[in-house]
């Protein structure tokens, strides 16, 4: 199963351990982190559920694409990082 | 008693100055490094709100209930999911802009303005939010305009202490709005105002007005100050409409304005040169004031740079505390600002802060 790893800037307002979640989107799997930790979602996501504009998730180092629907594939073993995007300051 | 405060909201946190020992003192911040939007002390339950707007994390609200010792995370203010091809702003939160507690005799009402304009209720001291649909759904909001921000925005919220249901909000740039019913109903309140930055047909349009800030005072809530972009304007307790002033001295261009608690014709206005440049006139800084409704204004420097000042006070930097003792003012080059003599001198309480977006005495 894909691990997802948050930035270390995210964690000084909301615990965000790494996790070994289920999923084949970016959607599903960050939906599996927030089913637990729903805090988490509002640092990520905008109200719309769209990718945050100064927040940017790269999978197997390669930035995603679909910021609205988070519809980028993630392997079973890939490696999701979510990290703050410098363009936030 | 409890001791007099001032909270500062800044561009890197959240500072609070207590009054003891005849001196102002400034302690430790709170989210030292997060930019504070907007805040609120609750007089009627002592509770302390924070409008966080993280740089790329969103806006986050926080309450504390030991005064700053701990905070608690907020669901806070959220736009519903926006409809398939809805005009105007993007339904997403960019800032809280103001916070403003109910009456007394609503324990738990808060209200939030926000950019885009949207304005938000919550019955539950800040548990929960709603979207105030009646007024986000007007179809005049389609005109409003974004003043100084990419959309426009909520940013004074005036509570009729004698009936919480009677509320007017300020929008830059879409007017004033009233409600008798606790939002059950709007209209727009701005008649009078003239955008002298519109095409001259434009110009008395209510829905692009741009009231940079609307205050009241207790003592006479019916009666409207604000700071416009293009001049003071003062709504009489009629409510004929807006009424033009142009006898501030040095400029009728700013954009804060603060009325007395007890006296609603004793207002004050830090004038700036007009509105290209946005900086003191001759980099002089002055305080306005009148004591007659407008009629006339004395123009205060005592105590203020007079020299190469290029400080901003925005419009939320100028603030009275609610026994009309103490003015505080704070800029967009961290300087804070105090008068114990109704703004005729001034004195420098903290000179190197952050940027400084809000002014607020606590309780």
């Amino acid at each position: 199963m894909p691990k997802i790893m948050f930035a270390s800037h995210v964690q000084r307002h909301v615990p965000a351990p790494d996790r070994v979640v289920a999923g084949e989107t970016v959607r599903a799997a960050l939906d599996a982190v927030f089913e637990h930790n729903l805090l988490l979602r509002g640092y990520v996501l905008d109200d719309q559920g769209h990718l945050r504009k100064h927040v940017t998730i790269f999978v197997d180092g390669a930035r995603i694409v679909d910021r609205q629907g988070l519809s980028d594939r993630v392997n079973p073993d890939g490696e999701i990082h979510v990290l703050q995007a410098l363009s936030g300051g | 008693m409890t001791a007099d405060r001032i909270r500062v909201a800044t561009r890197k946190g959240l500072f609070t100055l207590t009054h003891t020992r005849g001196a102002w003192r400034i302690g430790a911040p709170a989210f030292l490094g997060d930019p504070v939007s907007m805040m609120l002390d609750d007089p009627r339950d002592g509770a302390l709100y924070a409008a966080l707007n993280l740089g790329h994390f969103g806006v986050k609200l926080r309450r504390s209930r030991d005064d700053g010792k701990s905070w608690e995370e907020l669901a806070g203010p959220a736009f519903p999911p926006q409809p398939e091809g809805a005009e105007g702003s993007p339904w997403k939160l960019v800032q809280i802009w103001s916070l403003e507690a109910g009456t007394g005799t609503e324990p738990g009402v808060l209200w939030a303005g926000t950019i885009p304009g949207g304005l938000f209720r919550s019955d539950d001291h800040g548990d929960s939010w709603r979207l105030v649909r009646s007024l986000w759904d007007r179809p005049e909001r389609l005109q409003w305009l974004g003043g100084g921000y990419d959309h426009p925005g909520i940013h004074s919220i005036v509570v009729d202490p004698r009936d919480g249901r009677r509320v007017t909000v300020g929008i830059s740039c879409g007017g004033v709005w009233h409600t008798d019913d606790a939002g059950d109903n709007w209209r727009n309140v701005a008649q009078g105002m003239r955008a002298g930055y519109m095409p001259p047909d434009q110009q008395g349009n209510e829905n692009v007005q741009d009231p940079h800030r609307v205050v009241a005072s207790r003592a006479g809530p019916d009666i409207l100050w604000t700071q416009h972009h293009s001049r003071i304007f003062r709504r009489g307790a009629d409510a004929a409409g807006w009424i033009e002033l142009d006898t501030a001295p040095l400029s009728g261009f700013g954009f804060a304005v603060a009325v007395h608690p007890a006296d609603p014709d004793t207002a004050w206005f830090v004038p700036a040169e007009s509105d290209a440049k946005r900086v003191p006139v001759d980099a002089r800084w002055v305080v306005n004031r009148t004591q007659d409704g407008g009629r006339s204004f004395e123009t205060f420097s005592a105590g203020l740079p007079q020299d190469a000042c290029y400080d901003l006070v925005y419009r939320h930097g100028l603030d009275i505390d609610a026994r009309g003792r103490w003015l505080a003012m704070g800029s967009t080059s961290g300087s804070l600002w105090v008068s114990g003599d109704q703004g005729e001198s001034w004195f420098c309480a903290a000179a190197n802060l952050p940027p400084i977006y809000a002014v607020r005495f606590a309780g």
